[in-house]
């Protein structure tokens, strides 16, 4: 056994973490800056931080992931690390000449007291910012919230920095894009194409963290929202939020900075939410949905009515981050199936209304947990108390599933051993046949390989 | 260096060229900047070596490969043992980065035995402990992990914060040990990422910490095999020590423990029983070596068991260093049957691999041992440097009196070893050593990276991203190696990359089978198809003018 030091009965743990479903802030500041064309994101703080950071982000997206890093030495953490943001900068523009610098803090900055407004300003009277260029900072403590805090806050930095409103609105719709992946971001502006809306999406991942090989490197490869678009975000007429834990924040600075009105739904997977998301662009774009986006969700209906009988009753258990994980339990309530352990390291009180609410009547026996020690280890001692038919997570779950012989589904972050993620979409009609196509495979490649030769059966 | 034989005339022009890329490289950098780098690219000549400059602090901005001191102490150097439960105190995101995600396997003896590898453990602080203080918070994670696991030991990682805020993990420990009682030992390590320039310090913090926790708790001399010996700084990525302790058992040499490669509690305390310290990774565990020598009198050598006849050349040392028959003999036959499959597999493939050029930059001992198994495939080294290494990484032991202790270096914790009153035992006479060494072995010694070069060839330390992209740019390599941030960088520029901290999820390649696996991999990445189809048809001239043609 590979956790075989898991068992079913649970103690009160106050103070141990073990396998967690979250990590720290500064890798989704870093993951967010990626997504602004040109931009190089930097981490303020001890080397090893941006190291973990790449090499988290490059073992998933399977892509370059630049940043850098102020390299904190023992004095810079007593005496403060101004000096070596000031020269980061310098060396940077110097170097690699990214458009715009976005620095984010680390625990370390954060606990000596490093004021990055200050030390930015001093780099720009030292003359250390090339005209033209930006240096952007955001807050991110790693002990406060998770990973999915710091995206958040990466992303109101850009609203901070660079949103602008002129007198007069556009009819255009900005897309505030949660945590997700590449290929999901694409989707989504896939589906605002066909439905001929005007939308900006920030940040843009799409180009970037699924960039083709052609022989010839780019450091900033050619995706990503351009300044010009960002800035333009202050003249739309309305925001759409997709995932209220990662885009909320920016939304509501978004509308007292630049008066853009908004409304945050979650990320479109599965069937209902996309829904959701097509009505709310149609209605806020004001265009009329087109008949091959019903299609598509026929062709949707249609792949869930075909295959109806094997996913009902299934138990599943699901970790992972709140914006995914509360369109996913949506999407498997769709789908007839059970979804009855749910953890979430990142705490917050609108996924466990969520869960209470989508749960009460389809899975009351369900358990679900958010925050501090809401964690892997806890929802694998539940699943050793009661079993479930599948389980649904990040990269992690491979050594539960292995244990108790569970089909696995991989989505969230971090997924370091199959490909795919950022090149096959999650979401919309198109993603949500995706999604269930692996559910179904997961499921029937486990009964074709474990149930009684006599069972096993030619068609299904 | 490459055989004679195998140096193209291509490969010399290019070795040529290298000369010139100092001067070109600096150009862009800003003065400060520029001057610093100088001194740590310089050319390589195995004779007369060069200084380099190594071990100091990284340029704020240039993008550099190094990772932390945290990450070189539990990610390295204590994570691979597996009953140890391994608590990183801090915030959620260090514990979580080290998680598995070094590829040390590890098989426990049977289904009870102890494997916390597969776990994670933090204690996850939050704002009011930076506050507070997270000393209790400590106390209570140790207090649940022992009644959760009651492990034989549990480790204490220190993250940035905690030097800051002042908790001190030792006093923890020492509470803990006495209140839970029942002979489990508890020890903290103070690997703050900021302390030092790069992993390296976090390894000799974790040498310390060996020594003084575990090392020498238990005499009893285990196993049957008289030949004892450990192999230090080999750390199982990819399965490297399954490898090694199948050769070592075919030889019939008692493997006494492996710092730290598929490692137990037990094995360190037992460590200094072996008559023979093998040193692997110079960089990671040079200093459980030397102290095991002044404390216990165990003599060191230095191996490099990657490549079939540099494994070959690690048990001879081992055979001549304890001079019985027996042993030659059976070495001389385990070499002779695993060279078999090694020839066979090597002659298939060395003809599409001869003459290629292959980058290493990477690690503090990889870039220098991976060149034995380039030699062996004929492909030469054109460029090489460490991630984290010290200027005797690079020029040998020789230079260590003349290094430049910094305030960085200074304030890694130097311990002072003497004699252990009862259990000094010298292995061998002081004229058994002269004999030995007049023979040729030599103890305590490292010659480094720069003696194994071609004379000519890039040696550049703490490479920069723009360096790297450079290089590649101008030299074209067909292999370049170095880690999982460059991997999709290089390959974007239609060079593949061997990841040589992971493997590619390969290996292992240490040993005989190791040679086989590597030089199978080689030749699946220089002659895999797909390169050739880097640029669309419609893409190249004569498509065009094909066109026109008809």
């Amino acid at each position: 056994m590979l956790l075989r030091h898991t068992t079913a009965s649970e103690i009160e743990r106050k103070a141990l973490t073990i396998n967690p479903a979250k990590t720290c802030q500064p890798v989704g500041a870093m993951y967010a800056a990626l997504g602004i064309h040109g931009c190089l994101p930097h981490s303020h703080g001890s080397q090893g931080c941006c190291s973990y950071h790449r090499s988290a982000l490059t073992r998933h997206f399977k892509e370059p992931v630049m940043a850098s890093t102020s390299s904190f030495s023992e004095g810079s953490s007593v005496f403060g690390g101004s000096s070596n943001l000031v020269s980061a900068i310098e060396t940077i523009f110097t170097i690699y000449d990214p458009d715009v610098i976005a620095v984010h803090t680390t625990c370390l900055s954060e606990t000596i007291g490093d004021d990055l407004t200050q030390i930015v300003s001093k780099a720009s009277e030292d003359g250390k910012i090339p005209e033209g260029k930006r240096v952007i900072y955001c807050n991110t403590p790693s002990y406060i919230g998770t990973h999915i805090t710091g995206y958040s806050n990466q992303l109101a930095s850009f609203v901070r920095f660079f949103s602008t409103a002129t007198p007069k609105k556009k009819n255009v719709v900005n897309l505030v894009a949660g945590w997700m992946e590449p290929s999901d971001m694409r989707e989504i502006k896939r589906l605002a194409s066909v439905l001929e809306t005007r939308t900006i999406m920030f940040p843009d991942m799409s180009g970037v963290l699924d960039s083709p090989l052609t022989g010839k490197y780019k450091m900033y490869p050619d995706g990503g929202t351009t300044i010009p678009d960002m800035i333009a975000t202050g003249d739309s007429k309305f925001s759409i939020g997709l995932g209220a834990y990662c885009t909320e924040d920016t939304c509501v600075k978004l509308e007292s900075k630049c008066k853009v009105k908004f409304e945050v739904i979650e990320i479109p997977i599965g069937l209902k939410a996309t829904d959701r998301f097509i009505t709310s662009l149609s209605r806020h774009a004001n265009v009329p949905v087109p008949d091959s986006i019903t299609e598509e969700r026929g062709r949707l209906i249609d792949f869930i009515t075909d295959n109806s009988k094997y996913f009902w009753r299934k138990r599943v258990a699901l970790y992972g981050d709140p914006d995914t994980l509360i369109p996913m339990v949506e999407f498997l309530l769709t789908l007839d199936m059970k979804p009855v352990y749910i953890v979430t390291g990142t705490a917050g009180k609108h996924f466990d209304e969520e869960m209470q609410r989508m749960l009460k009547e389809k899975a009351p026996e369900a358990r679900f947990k958010s925050g501090e020690r809401a964690d892997m280890f806890l929802l694998h001692q539940w699943i050793k108390q009661e079993p479930v038919d599948l389980l649904m997570g990040n990269t992690y779950g491979k050594y539960i599933s292995r244990d108790e012989n569970l089909p696995f589904v991989r989505i969230g972050f971090p997924v370091m051993d199959r490909p795919g993620n950022n090149i096959f979409p999650n979401v919309g009609y198109i993603g949500g046949m995706n999604l269930a196509n692996k559910i179904l495979e997961s499921l029937l490649n486990h009964y074709d390989r474990t149930c009684k030769e006599e069972k096993m059966e030619l068609q299904m | 260096m490459v055989y004679e034989s195998d140096k193209t005339k291509e490969t010399e022009t290019l070795i040529a060229e290298l000369k010139g890329f100092k001067e070109e490289v600096i150009t862009k950098y800003p003065n400060k900047v520029a001057k610093k780098r100088a001194k740590s690219i310089v050319l390589s000549d195995p004779v007369d070596t060069p200084q380099i400059q190594a071990n100091v602090r990284t340029i704020p901005g240039i993008i550099t490969q190094r990772g932390c001191t945290y990450a070189g102490c539990k990610g390295v150097v204590l994570g691979p043992t597996r009953d140890i439960v391994n608590i990183t105190h801090g915030p959620i995101g260090c514990g979580f980065y080290s998680w598995l995600t070094r590829r040390n396997q590890t098989k426990p003896e049977d289904e009870n035995a102890a494997n916390f590898i597969t776990y994670c453990f933090s204690t996850d602080m939050q704002d009011s402990n930076i506050v507070f203080g997270g000393e209790e918070k400590l106390k209570q994670a140790i207090r649940e992990a022992y009644e959760l696991f009651h492990p034989k030991a549990i480790a204490i990682f220190s993250t940035c914060p905690v030097g800051l805020i002042g908790d001190d993990v030792h006093r923890v420990a020492r509470h803990m040990k006495e209140e839970i009682g029942n002979g489990i030992n508890i020890f903290g390590f103070s690997c703050e990422g900021y302390r030092g320039v790069s992993q390296s310090a976090g390894h000799h913090i974790a040498n310390n910490g060996l020594f003084k926790n575990l090392i020498g708790r238990d005499d009893e001399k285990k196993g049957s095999l008289k030949y004892r010996v450990n192999l230090l700084g080999e750390y199982n990525i990819g399965g490297d020590a399954f490898e090694l302790e199948r050769v070592f058992e075919k030889c019939g040499i008692n493997l006494v423990s492996t710092f730290s490669g598929d490692s137990t509690v037990q094995k360190f305390e037992n460590a200094h029983t072996a008559d023979l310290n093998m040193v692997m990774c110079h960089r990671s565990i040079n200093y459980v070596a030397e102290m095991m020598e002044t404390a216990f009198g165990i003599p060191w050598i230095k191996v490099q068991p990657i490549g079939a006849n540099s494994t070959a050349k690690m048990l001879r040392k081992i055979t001549q260093y304890f001079e019985e028959q027996e042993l030659i003999d059976r070495v001389e036959e385990v070499i002779a049957e695993e060279m078999k499959e090694v020839e066979t597999v090597r002659a298939a493939i060395y003809p599409k691999t001869r003459g290629k050029k292959a980058m290493l930059f990477v690690g503090g001992s990889r870039a220098h041992h991976y060149q034995d198994l380039f030699e062996e495939l004929g492909m030469t080294t054109l460029a090489a440097g460490y991630e984290f290494g010290h200027r005797d990484d690079y020029e040998g032991r020789h230079v260590i009196p003349t290094i430049q202790i910094d305030a960085d270096s200074r304030n890694i914790e130097e311990l002072t070893v003497t004699k252990d009153e009862t259990r000094y035992n010298p292995r061998k006479t002081e004229e058994e050593m002269k004999k030995l060494e007049a023979e040729g072995m030599e103890f305590n010694e490292y010659h480094g990276l720069m003696k194994q070069l071609e004379k000519g060839a890039l040696v550049i330390d703490d490479l920069s991203h723009y360096e790297m992209e450079k290089l590649i740019e101008k030299y074209k390599p067909d292999v370049f190696c170095a880690g999982v941030k460059e991997k999709y960088v290089v390959q974007k520029m239609g060079i593949p990359l061997k990841q040589l901290h992971n493997y590619d999820s390969g290996g292992p390649y240490a040993g005989f089978k190791g040679a086989v696996n590597f030089y199978k991999d080689i030749e699946q990445m220089v002659c895999a198809s797909i390169w050739q189809d880097l640029k669309a048809p419609w893409e190249s001239e004569e498509y065009i003018e094909a066109q026109f043609v008809y």
